[in-house]
């Protein structure tokens, strides 16, 4: 905003308006700096006590690293702290709901955009609808629900979970990658006898290989970080995820800060390394999904 | 090519798996919130049928309405931020460099577990080791509080991490909606003679209402359902201090194991935060021109 009214000034090119532009400019550049800092900051801090000892913490100046960072901090709560059993747990459960939700959420939209049947605006709705219902208002009856099933203490419990309520946002970021694709290759497909199953997985899915990247990664960053359903249903420490496993291993070792950070680091690393590699996706991912409902 | 299209098995096989899904985990359990709040139980044994009773203990609860303030304020609070990230947004869309790796910056906090962020900040909040403290002191601070344990102070405390973890993603927002605004627009306020300000505040923010609207139903409804970082970190106290509606259910139910009456405040908090979307948007009941890609 401020950079218009320098600009609009530097236009009567005279020396100290060139000033002002490049003063203007100089100021936007720290805002932004400044709230890249704010957001930043408490994460590099993190690194840095991961890699302390409690002496060194409380000694050494907040941002400073020892002369040996201590990395057996690391190898320490890997293995220690059972960190090692939650974190291939959230791997696989992570996988195998965002690969569901994938799968069931193609299809429902391909039904919805590609198919004739009375009811499919209607259902479309009930699945937009449910992205407005708080997870809280839910945890008591699935709670009894799946404790009828002797599903609690079950990772099925959480993969249920999972899938259906990422349902709605993975229907909403393909549908409108749906309703963009052409169908001229469907249709002609469909006239020279194909079926409709072999029209969605040999050539619909292919082609919808971008927005299923943008809806995987999305659905992994939310999997890997839930929390309540997790500390609700989950008990036994060989069907934990990372998110609760840390909580727990953190509860017990409230006095150990290398350890702490060192774990924390570890469940989060998955993430940021993601997001080195993918950060397009993400950004577009979250914002497609986010607003349009 | 319609009967193809049409075939009702095909589409029973692709639609049911996902419709039940998401009937069983999100619609049927919201019902029997409903119902559960209908009765004394305590989870296990028989139900009790009580009619509206824990709905009239509800309504005269002190610390119901207690923790509903605590939600409401963190609901004004981030209604408010909202502004800042705007302005923000209005920076970051002056045609800046590296304004992508910015946003991207700014997104991080949002990517993490709620669990890891909480432990983060409880370390950042602590009174003697913690880096705000230890800043505060650096400058001169003798006393700095222990932000956590004071009754007066730790709901504020709180609303720093959370308004951190997501001023990225409505950062994001206003910025996708900003960049979607012609840029001839612009052009055409500036040989009009329009400042920046005016540009701003005549041109963009009339634009980009839809698009604001929509992020305040979602911050004022994330507010009053908020629950993790809240639940992690204090756990609703010192003594009640820092309860939300959300803690306060789960607390009835799964640690007074209280589930009549937690069903009872789980149905409540569905139907607030149904209304309040409803009514925002009534409020903003314009067809959604702004397409995002």
């Amino acid at each position: 905003m401020m950079s218009g009214t320098a600009e609009q000034l530097g236009g009567g090119a005279k020396n100290s308006r060139a000033g002002l532009v490049s003063l203007g400019y100089t100021l936007l550049y720290i805002v932004l700096i400044a709230v890249a800092i704010l957001q930043v900051f408490p994460l590099v801090w993190l690194l840095f006590f991961s890699l302390k000892n409690n002496q060194e913490v409380f000694n050494l100046p907040p941002l400073s690293l020892p002369m040996n960072p201590r990395w057996e901090n690391y190898e320490k709560v890997w293995s220690a702290g059972n960190i090692d059993v939650y974190f291939l747990n959230s791997v696989w459960i992570t996988v195998v709901t965002t690969v569901i939700t994938i799968v069931l959420g193609s299809l429902v939209t391909y039904a919805i955009t590609r198919m004739k049947w009375k009811g499919s605006s209607f259902v479309l709705g009930l699945f937009m609808v449910a992205m407005m219902i708080p997870v809280h208002s839910t945890l008591i009856p699935l709670f009894s629900i799946f404790n009828k099933l002797h599903l609690i203490d079950h990772p099925l419990s959480l993969i249920l979970s999972y899938v259906a309520f990422n349902m709605p946002i993975t229907i909403m970021i393909l549908l409108g990658f749906y309703y963009a694709l052409p169908r001229e290759v469907e249709e002609a497909a469909v006239i020279d006898g194909c079926s409709v199953n072999r029209v969605f997985f040999r050539i619909v899915l292919p082609m919808t290989g971008s927005v299923i990247a943008t809806t995987g990664i999305i659905n992994m960053i939310y999997n890997w970080n839930e929390f309540i359903f997790v500390n609700t249903f989950i008990s036994s420490d060989a069907y934990k995820t990372l998110t609760v496993g840390v909580q727990n291993f953190i509860g017990q070792y409230t006095t150990d800060w290398g350890a702490i950070g060192a774990t924390l680091m570890i469940s989060i690393l998955p993430i940021l390394i993601a997001f080195l590699f993918l950060s397009d996706r993400i950004v577009e991912g979250i914002a497609a999904g986010s607003v349009k409902g | 090519m319609d009967k193809v299209m049409s075939n009702k098995w095909i589409i029973a096989l692709y639609v049911l798996p996902s419709l039940l899904l998401i009937l069983a985990i999100v619609y049927i359990p919201i019902v029997l919130t409903g119902y559960y709040g209908l009765n004394k139980w305590n989870g296990i044994g028989a139900m009790n049928f009580i009619g509206l009773d824990n709905y009239q203990a509800l309504i005269k609860d002190k610390l119901f309405w207690n923790s509903a303030g605590h939600s409401l304020l963190l609901a004004v609070f981030s209604g408010i931020s909202l502004i800042l990230y705007l302005i923000i947004a209005m920076v970051l869309s002056a045609k800046l460099k590296a304004v992508n790796l910015f946003r991207k910056i700014y997104l991080i906090p949002m990517l993490l577990s709620s669990v890891a962020i909480a432990q983060l900040w409880l370390k950042i909040f602590h009174p003697t080791n913690g880096i705000l403290n230890s800043l505060l002191e650096s400058i001169g601070f003798a006393n700095p509080p222990a932000w956590l344990a004071e009754p007066s102070i730790v709901l504020f405390a709180l609303f720093i991490p959370i308004l951190w973890q997501y001023a990225g993603f409505y950062i994001l927002i206003y910025y996708a909606a900003l960049k979607n605004i012609p840029a001839s627009l612009e052009e055409a306020a500036k040989i009009d003679g329009a400042n920046a300000f005016q540009i701003a505040y005549k041109i963009k923010l009339p634009l980009a209402m839809e698009v604001i609207k929509v992020t305040i139903v979602l911050a004022v409804v994330g507010s009053l359902k908020y629950f993790d970082l809240i639940y992690v970190m204090t756990d609703g106290g010192p003594n009640g201090s820092s309860e939300v509606m959300a803690s306060y259910m789960y607390h009835q139910a799964f640690r007074a194991y209280d589930f009549g009456y937690g069903s009872a405040i789980g149905f409540f908090l569905l139907v607030i935060c149904l209304i309040v979307t409803w009514i925002i948007r009534k409020l903003t009941a314009s067809k959604d021109t702004i397409q995002y890609s």
